[in-house]
This record gives structure tokens, sequence and C-alpha cells, in this order.
């Protein structure tokens, strides 16, 4: 009886990958552990190594084969198996993002920055770095893994060729010294950008981020301030359990001295990382691993930057008002999308900055729907969800035809087993409910 | 008085002359007026002028003024929360120190920092730090600036040997090291880290060379005697300055008073404070040496009313200086615009 030999994942968030090469031809006898074939994807370069003996009978995806699926059969062993395995099921966003409706409310408030062209998160942020570095000298990136090997994630691909050592620097493993040296340095008027490889690992650095980057200009009566950007992938990625999947943002968003943005789109992601480098203040960049390679339309503008403090509504409505950030907006709108079919007109704000927050979007908002329903992937308790509903009870009480409600993780730790996990996060049905039962549907 | 045969045993072996007279000179008015500034705010804490945390660096003054006496104008200077010998070391103000001890508006931070968390961009001192050890990662920053700007300037970062066995404090050493950061860590070794005495706190006889395993040169220096700091600091600096990387200085010292003001030092006999002042103390120890090179008592004694003016004064203006205006509370949690 012969197998499949299937695509394999070379990360918790890949969904394909290019079959680079194959070290074993059709015919050949392989053994378990031998390598026999290259993977490649935009962040990493992979060896496959079968795991069943026989003889390689069939190669069913020839190598330069790009954007292979991920547990697609790509040959057969000893005549191959009956019916190949469907993809398993994975709890992950669609690669791709939902194509957006023209939001009219948002087209009016937003500056319009003319043509725009298609990127993904992960090139949007890494073409800010590179316009914000073009521009000013102080400004400097440092990271685990940020220069030789072009960022965990690839995110500060090509930055070490064209600014060179000096000013993308790979850090040893060290979090608290690297980050608290890096705010010494924006003690002195430098402008570094601070990468985590994950916002799990800047727990290690939170006294010097808190402590001392937030703090002490006010402890200084004004004199010392701390232009620093701390950024990396925050919240959930996929079956990385409990220690490798938190959102910070409410941790961060919690403190005076901060400001906090949480980018969705490849837009966001420039505009909001420019303002970031830019602002005077120590600025935490939240951004989400799993949106790194989905694509977006970014204005080509050379110019191009975005306000902290912010909100965008990306889809205008009049039945209830969905309030998200980062990953969690896509989901907002595909909930937006679905309630259209029931008859429900719902509009979506796209926080972009969690601290200062866009209250009177909200409001504005709020004043027209009259219902609330907040998205996030943290835990509820004192979450961005919280403060959202507490902001309406202050400024919009009186409108509201029915009690805000919020969709967040589960208050447990992240488990990694994938059923669980998907019932850890936030699921489409679950905003679709909360928009229901806030209009009484 | 004279220094003490301990003290001259732990004079490091290098050629330098020693401190001319009139840096002497200086050094002993520096570390007087650090002396009598700490005992008026001992009084003033006293008399509940000024709250919260106080810690003297009455004992350890030799130290910073040593120090100091090493560097250039542009060179930076960090410490944690025992701080206000390194403010008036650096040449900032006795009144804008002592006025912020008591919250005032005409205090370094406006009455909004307090005795841990004053600074002076103009004078090169970057805190009053009140997380232990985080000055050690913030100071190899200052370092990290100074070598990104390739500017020739050199970084000192004070710590406590209570301090020096926090983890960020070798994450610092590894990075200064790895990257040759002109920064100088000094470790003030008074003996207690608040009530623990050093041999219960460290398993490291020689802090000194506590840096040895990232080749960080290290010295034991007399931290009571100025003229020893002074000559250890010019090496250090020397060679940070020349582009070597980091070195370390063990400073043996010793505080006179608790660790804050609110400590009833229990943790170690009178008679062993009292032989420290006796024997070691950093000022008689100049005062005699000065006198040694010459300088007339009545010399001194013009410097000692010197001091005692500057003081007066400063403890004036901290007593008359406004409490911040309230809207102080709501400025400078952000840079705006």
């Amino acid at each position: 009886m012969g197998v499949a030999i299937l695509m394999p994942a070379l990360s918790p968030t890949m969904t394909e990958g290019k079959l680079a090469r194959w070290l074993k031809k059709e015919g050949e006898r392989i053994k378990a552990g031998e390598v026999i074939a290259e993977i490649e994807t935009d962040k990493a370069t992979m060896e496959v190594e079968a795991v069943d003996e026989g003889v390689l009978t069939r190669i069913l995806v020839p190598e330069g084969t790009e954007n292979v699926q991920v547990n697609a059969p790509i040959a057969e062993l000893d005549g191959g198996a009956a019916p190949a395995p469907s993809p398993a099921p994975t709890a992950v966003a669609p690669a791709s993002a939902p194509a957006l409706p023209a939001a009219p409310a948002a087209a009016a408030a937003e500056k319009d920055w003319g043509p725009t062209r298609t990127m993904t998160v992960r090139e949007a942020l890494r073409d800010a770095m590179a316009a914000e570095m073009r521009r000013d000298p102080d400004v400097f990136l440092i990271g685990e893994e940020v220069a030789q090997y072009q960022g965990a994630y690839k995110v500060s691909q090509g930055l070490l060729e064209e600014f060179g050592p000096k000013r993308v620097m790979d850090m040893p493993i060290t979090e608290h010294g690297f980050a608290g040296m890096a705010v010494g340095a924006a003690f002195t008027g430098l402008k570094p950008i601070v990468e985590f490889m994950t916002f799990n690992f800047s727990m290690q650095a939170i006294d010097q981020i808190i402590n001392s980057a937030a703090k002490t200009l006010y402890m200084s009566g004004g004199q010392l301030g701390c232009p620093i950007v701390f950024r990396g992938p925050n919240g959930a990625a996929s079956r990385v359990a409990a220690q490798h999947s938190q959102c910070y943002a409410s941790w961060y968003a919690h403190c005076p001295g901060l400001k906090v943005v949480a980018p969705w789109s490849a837009a966001d992601a420039k505009g909001l990382l420019r303002a970031a480098i830019r602002d005077p203040n120590p600025v935490i960049v939240l951004e989400n691993e799993i949106l790194y390679g989905q694509s977006f339309e970014v204005p080509v503008d050379e110019e191009f930057i975005l306000p902290i403090g912010r909100a965008k509504v990306e889809r205008a409505g009049t039945d209830v008002t969905l309030v998200a950030f980062s990953i969690m907006v896509g989901m907002a709108m595909q909930a937006a999308e679905k309630l259209a079919e029931q008859g429900i007109s719902a509009e979506v704000i796209n926080l972009r900055s969690l601290r200062p927050l866009d209250t009177a979007t909200i409001v504005e908002s709020v004043k027209k729907t009259n219902r609330l329903v907040t998205l996030e992937e943290g835990w509820p308790y004192a979450g961005i969800g919280a403060e959202v509903a507490m902001r309406i009870m202050e400024h919009a009480f009186d409108h509201l035809d029915a009690p805000p409600m919020r969709v967040t993780g589960a208050d447990v730790p992240m488990p990694y087993a994938a059923n669980l996990e998907k019932l850890a996060l936030p699921r489409l049905e679950q905003v679709i409910e909360a928009a229901r039962a806030v209009t009484y549907r | 008085m004279a220094t003490d045969s301990a003290g001259s045993k732990r004079r490091s072996k290098a050629k330098e002359p020693p401190m001319g007279r009139d840096a002497l000179l200086k050094a002993y008015r520096d570390m007087l007026l650090i002396r009598r500034f700490e005992e008026k705010a001992g009084q003033l804490y006293g008399m509940g002028l000024i709250g919260g945390f106080c810690h003297l660096y009455i004992g350890q003054e030799a130290v910073v003024v040593g120090m100091q006496a090493a560097l250039q104008p542009g060179d930076q200077v960090i410490t944690s929360y025992r701080d206000h010998g390194h403010m008036l070391a650096c040449g900032m103000e006795a009144r804008g120190v002592m006025a912020e001890l008591t919250g005032r508006i005409g205090g370094y931070s406006k009455g909004k920092g307090g005795s841990m968390h004053m600074f002076s961009r103009e004078q090169g001192f970057y805190g009053g730090h009140g997380i232990v050890g985080a000055q050690v990662s913030l100071g190899t920053g200052l370092a990290f600036a100074n070598w990104y700007r390739n500017d020739g300037r050199v970084a000192l970062t004070y710590f406590g040997e209570g301090a020096s066995n926090q983890g960020q404090v070798y994450e610092s050493f590894n990075l200064a090291a790895l990257f040759k950061l002109p920064v100088v860590f000094i470790i003030e070794n008074n003996k207690y880290g608040m009530g623990t005495s050093v041999d219960r706190a460290s398993a490291s006889r020689d802090l000194s060379k506590n840096g040895s395993p990232w080749g960080i040169p290290g010295e034991q220096v007399d931290g009571m005697n100025v003229q020893s700091v002074h000559e250890a600091g010019r090496r250090a600096v020397a060679h940070c300055r020349a582009g070597n990387g980091p070195y370390l200085l063990e400073m043996k010292t010793y505080r006179y008073r608790g660790h804050s003001m609110s400590d009833p030092a229990k943790y170690r006999t009178r008679e062993e404070v009292q032989k420290m002042r006796e024997q070691h103390d950093c000022i008689e120890t100049a005062r005699a040496d000065l006198l040694a090179l010459g300088v007339a008592e009545a010399e001194l004694k013009v410097i000692d009313e010197e001091v005692k003016a500057i003081v007066q004064d400063s403890a004036d203006f901290a007593q008359t200086s406004p409490e911040p205006p309230e809207s102080e509370l709501w400025t400078d949690v952000l840079v705006e615009g």
C-alpha cells in the first residue's frame, strides 16, 4: 500500500509555499529521514525529509512550482495512497484580505492620497522603516535577527543591505538589556526602532518600556523625552500555545506616557509606522503575524502617512457599530458582509490607534446606529472593549438602544489543541450573533 | 588625619601623578558641598519638608567627585536613586536639587520627580532612576549613542553592589563588550544593599571581576580616597575614549547613614560606622592631604563658608519656591505636536 507525500508547513501560519527543488528522481528508493526536496516561503527555506520508506513512484508537483498549498500531495511513494486527505482545517484567517467595499464615510474623512498599489503588510512595514531611515540618520533598527537573517518574519528584508550594519543591528537574545539600551540612546535624541520578535518577549523588557521610556518625560518636568518605537507581532499566531499567543493591547494602552497603535491593512501599517517613528514619544506598534502576508491597496505617494489617534470608518452602516482593531477588523468586515445579507447594516470602525483613542469617531457612529459591539482577540477583563464601552457610557449613554456587547478571546491561557484554540479565539458567528442580539433580531 | 594603610594598599599600581593642588582643592570643595547638602536634606526630611524616599550619599562623596574630575564636557553620567551627590558633582545647582526634594516648582523636575528622578541634559546628567539596575542598561544606551554618533564621549554608569546582581547588568556587560561601547561601569560597593551585606547577597567575592567573562577590565579602588578614585577614573575613561570598549571599577566605599531616611540600620554596629568615619573619611583625608601640600587653614575655612552659604541658600529656596500649580498635573505626559 503506497502513501502520498504532502506539502509540509514550515511555520504555524504558513498556508502555501514554493516547491523549490526535488533532490530525488522518480523511481529512486528513499529512506525515512532522507532529504527529498526543498521548500521556500517568503520567510524561510526548508528541507523536506521523508517520513516513510519506499520508492518514489511519481512526482506530482514539479520543482519551481509556486503557491503549493499546505497538505497538497506533492509525490507518491510506492504507487501512492487512495484519495489524498483534504487540507486540515486551520484557525487562521484567510490568506488574502476580503475585498473591501467602498467606504464613503471614510473616504470623506480621510485625506485622498491618490493612486495606490497592492502590497503586503510585511512590505508596507519595511517600506515605512526604509522611508524614515532615508529621511533621518538618527533612526536605526535593532532586534533579534533583524539584520543578517532579514527579520524572523522577514519584515526587515533588504534594510541591512541599504543602511549597513550600524543602522540595522542584530541583538543577542537579551530583550531587557537591549530595550533599556535603546531607551538610553533615545534619551540623547536618537530614534531607535526596537523590534521584538514577538510582543510576548517584550514582557522581559516591560520595566524599561513603562518605568523608563513612558515615565521619564513626566518625572523630568518635560526635559527628557524618549523618541522610540517598539514594534513586532502581537496577539495569537497559530498553534503556538499560551506563551506565544497573547494580545498586549490593553497592557500598553493602560499606561500614560505611551502611544499605542495597531494597524490592520498595509496602508495602516505603512502610515502608522511612519508616524510612530516621527513621533517624539515612545510608541508601541502592535503588528500581527497572520496579517504580514495579506495584501491591501497602499497609496504610492512618497509622503503617505497617517495621524496617530484617528480611527477609520472602514464601512459605513446604520444599524450597529462594530469596533475592532488589528486582525479583528478583517473579521468585522466579514461579519458586516454577512449581516448585510440578513438586512442588518453594520458600520465598521478600525481603531488604528488604541492610545490615544478616537472617542469622537466611535461616539458619532453610535449616535447614528444606537448599538455597539466590540471585537478583540485579547482577554475581556479590563480589555479594549471594556474601555470603548465605558466611553460610550460616558458620552452617548442616552443614544444606546441596547447594552453594548463584546466579542473577545476566551478568558483562559491559549490552548494548543486545534479545536480548543479555535474556541479560544473570537469567531465570525459570535460577531454575527452579538450584532443580532443588540439589534434584537 | 592621614590615609589609612588599607586604603594605600588598595591604591592602584599605575604611575599617574596624584591630583594637583588646585584639582584637590576643588574636589575638597565639591565633597564638602555634597556632605553639607545631604546633612541639610536630612534635616529638612526630619522637619517633614521632604517626603517619600530620601537616600543620602554621606560617606561616599569621593566616588562621584573623583570620577567627575576625570571627565570632559559632553560626557554623560547616570545613576540610581542615591543621586544627589552625582547631580551636584555634575555641576547642577544646589537650589534646583533641594527644591526638587521639597517638591517645588523651582526643582529640576518642577517638583514632579522628587529625590530619585532628576535630570539635566545641559550638565550631562541622565538621572536619577528609581528601579534598581535599570540605569545600567540605560547608561549602556548613552554609550551606544556616543558610539553611534562617533563623538568621542564617554558614559559613566553608576550602580550599587546590590544592583550588581540584577540580570540586566550582565545583559548590559555583554552588549557593551560586544559592541565596544564607551561606558565605565562603576559599582559603588558600600557593603550593604539596604540591610543585606554584600557577603549575603553576592557569591562573587571580587566584584571588579564581574565583567571578566566578557573581557571587561576591572579594578578595585579605594573609594574613600578621592585621589585614588581620580587616578582609576582617568585610566578607565581613557580606555573607553580610545575605543577599547567598557571598563569596570569597583569602588570600596561606605555610607554613614541608613539606606534611606526610614532605615534604623540595625544590620551593622555603631562601632563599624564610627570606625569608618574616624579613620577613612574622604573629606578628612583630602583635608589632611591639602594641609600637607601647604594649603593654609584659612583657605579651607573660606571654602567651608562658601559651601555653607550655598547650602543655606538652597534650603531657603527650597522652602520658598511655590508648589507646582495644579495645571502641572496634566503637563509633560507626552511631547505635544
